[in-house]
């Protein structure tokens, strides 16, 4: 945990530059003005488009090295913490769940929601959960159903289907 | 004298079969939009807006339509409570105050209590909001026509010092989490320059912004689910809650114990509702952070205080009474839901403005008298639904998490229709897990990328208009607000000088 603490800090630290750097950026109308130009005021007395990301960046930073002192002087829990980060049972939860969320967001991509929904939850209840078949299916479709009918139908916001979308055009025809 | 009897017969009028049926239906038809993660009042409003073409058609005048879209307004104010406590994920951005206590106390498996609070809270907001709509409308109009963009913006500093409060011990990691939330939240174009700015690593999609419900439900949805997961080692978390009259019953009585909060909530609710730039989410985020720290037991915010549920629902139902203050009596927005509400009574041919009382009275006072009728239905159709809400605590864990995680993906679609945005908010979800297990504490990122969009334009046009900073502290009712701001940031700092202060005096007298 102490080793993750000050990772952490560093990688926040490293970001609150960028965000300072990319604050400072010339509008693309305008690429030869000079960088940091916008932080300030402009002629006009007003602050310029980068002035409230650039000093909130210098805040964050600020904060990253008052983290990094307290961890340096062993002032924070996580900084006097021996435990592991993460142990087996964690990474292998991260893996299994968090990697369940992208493939459920690649299937969404190429099947849209309703077949990517039903996978996902297939997945997620029956080999996670370790459900029955039937608690599974049940709700694996439900859900979808049930999704279809109020967000298409009654608040007609239209979720995508990918490849799937044939399969729909029956069911438009009939309910809307 | 003359206030009450028009208020009477408005009410009468809102009792009348159709108008009364439309705001039953109204109520319920918000009550479910409002506790779907992704859609809050706006959605139902905007959505609903066409149909009350089809009422006016029946009616024949504006009153009905507007007795329904109120309704509606009012059920989905009710409902963002309900996926906050239930589900962990706050359906939108004025319910976001509701899951720092409402989700421990599903957690401890008091979920009932939570939700009666909620309830009932949101109805004594809704209640003290209306009564102060009723008898003071074209007074406080005009005060709120006072408050400029110093003004404004030194609200929001007050709002922010009240965060630093909510972080926790490390004072560092919650002064990055609000800087995070605010540098998050000026992603995008720079609405007063027009500039594109904050285009991270020129991924495009960076262009239309970060949105609220991205960065909230991606941490309470995912991150939180993650969280719990690890912290639980997979095993349901929950304790289970028992519907019975006997629980109901006792919920009930636990209200008691939000008196305090419900009070603070109701009052600064109102005020901050009727300001034209801020409404029912600053006056929410306001009331926990004023509940929490004028409380004896501050620790006790954040791990499940019935104070911590019932604040933040009676000032957002009571902002939302009193956002509509501004809009009838100026012509004048203060949220995104009485602009659509706004826009209605245009095409319904009323001209919103200071000649609106005088010169619509037919329609003002049945209106009214419908906030009335429509929070007191509203409360009922709440609490007997609460054993349905409960129901869905009951589920084993591994079926709920999945659920959580798809309404969590579909909400995030629905909202802003742009599979970026979905993309961003699992990503900010597996982000945000990380910075969870490191005591970053996520709220006040959260709450700052809500209230950014307002901080940052004042704050320029001030500095515009003024050229100093001085201005703050120099006009009346900027100056005492930003000193209290920064009275509340230095006030950790403070109390620990305080303490050592106190050690040194009784190490003196002991030696």
């Amino acid at each position: 945990m102490r080793r993750a603490e000050i990772i952490t800090a560093f990688i926040l630290g490293l970001f609150s530059v960028y965000l300072m750097w990319k604050s400072g950026e010339p509008p693309a109308w305008n690429p030869d003005a000079a960088r940091f130009d916008n932080i300030g005021y402009d002629d006009n007395g007003a602050p310029g488009s980068g002035f409230w990301p650039f000093w909130l960046g210098v805040i964050m930073l600020g904060s990253c090295i008052w983290t990094g002192i307290n961890w340096a002087l062993r002032r924070t829990p996580a900084s006097v913490s021996t435990a592991p980060f993460l142990d087996s049972y964690g990474w292998k939860m991260l893996l299994t769940v968090g990697g369940g969320l992208i493939g459920f967001l690649l299937v969404i991509e190429f099947l849209g929601f309703y077949a990517a929904m039903l996978t996902f939850l297939v997945y997620y209840i029956r080999f996670i959960g370790r459900h029955g078949w039937a608690v599974t299916l049940s709700i694996a479709t439900a859900v979808p159903v049930v999704c279809f009918f109020f967000f298409d139908i009654a608040m007609r916001i239209v979720l995508p289907k990918g490849y799937s979308e044939p399969l729909f055009i029956p069911l438009y025809d009939i309910f809307l | 004298m003359d206030i009450l009897f028009s208020l009477f017969d408005g009410i009468l009028i809102a009792l009348q079969p159709m108008n009364l049926g439309l705001a039953v239906l109204g109520v319920v038809i918000g009550l479910f939009v409002g506790a779907m993660p992704g859609l809050g009042s706006v959605n139902g409003v905007a959505i609903l807006l066409p149909f009350t073409f089809v009422i006016q058609g029946i009616s024949g005048d504006a009153t009905s339509p507007m007795i329904f879209l109120a309704a509606v307004y009012y059920g989905a104010m009710y409902g963002g409570a309900i996926s906050s406590v239930a589900l962990g994920i706050p359906g939108a951005s004025t319910a976001v105050a509701t899951t720092f206590d409402g989700r421990p106390l599903a957690l401890q498996g008091k979920a009932h209590i939570a939700l009666m609070a909620a309830a009932l809270a949101s109805f004594a907001g809704a209640t003290v909001s209306n009564m102060m709509f009723t008898g003071f409308a074209p007074m406080l109009a005009s005060v709120a026509l006072d408050f400029g963009n110093p003004e404004i913006f030194a609200l929001m500093l007050l709002a922010f010092a009240t965060f630093a409060g909510l972080g926790g011990d490390d004072f560092p990691k919650t002064v990055f989490s609000i800087c995070f939330g605010l540098a998050l939240s000026a992603v995008g174009f720079d609405i007063i320059s027009g500039e594109p700015r904050l285009i991270f690593f020129d991924i495009q999609g960076f262009s239309h912004g970060i949105r609220f419900l991205v960065l909230a439900i991606g941490i309470y949805g995912i991150s939180e689910m993650l969280w719990t997961m690890n912290a639980s080692r997979g095993k349901s978390s929950m304790s289970k809650v028992e519907v019975s009259f006997a629980s109901m019953t006792n919920a009930l009585v636990r209200f008691r114990e939000a008196w305090r909060g419900t009070l603070i909530g109701s009052v600064i609710g109102f005020f901050v509702g009727i300001l034209p730039a801020a409404g029912a989410t600053p006056a929410s985020l306001m009331a926990y952070g004023v509940t929490k720290m004028t409380s004896r037991d501050g620790d006790a915010y954040g791990k499940g205080a019935i104070d911590g549920v019932a604040a933040p629902e009676a000032a957002n139902n009571s902002a939302s009474t009193g956002a509509m203050l501004p809009m009838m009596t100026l012509g004048i927005p203060g949220s995104p839901t009485t602009a659509v509400l706004l826009a209605g009574m245009v095409i319904w041919g009323l001209e919103p403005g200071p000649l609106l009382f005088s010169a619509q009275p037919d329609f003002v006072w049945p209106l009214i008298g419908s906030f009335y009728i429509s929070n007191f239905i509203a409360v009922l159709v709440n609490i007997a639904f609460i054993p349905l809400f409960l129901w869905m605590l009951r589920m084993p864990f591994s079926i709920l998490v999945p659920l959580v995680f798809v309404l969590s993906l579909v909400g995030t679609y629905a909202a802003y229709m742009n599979m970026f945005d979905v993309w961003l908010m699992v990503l900010v979800g597996l982000g945000g897990f990380f910075m969870r297990m490191l005591d970053y504490p996520v709220a006040p990122a959260v709450l700052a990328i809500v209230l950014g969009p307002i901080a940052e334009p004042t704050l320029r046009q001030t500095l515009l208009q003024y050229e100093t900073f001085t201005i703050f502290f120099t006009r009346p009712i900027a100056g005492p607000i930003t000193v209290t701001a920064i009275i509340l940031i230095l006030l950790p700092g403070l109390r620990l000088l305080w303490r050592h202060w106190r050690a040194a005096r009784v190490g003196t007298a002991g030696s």
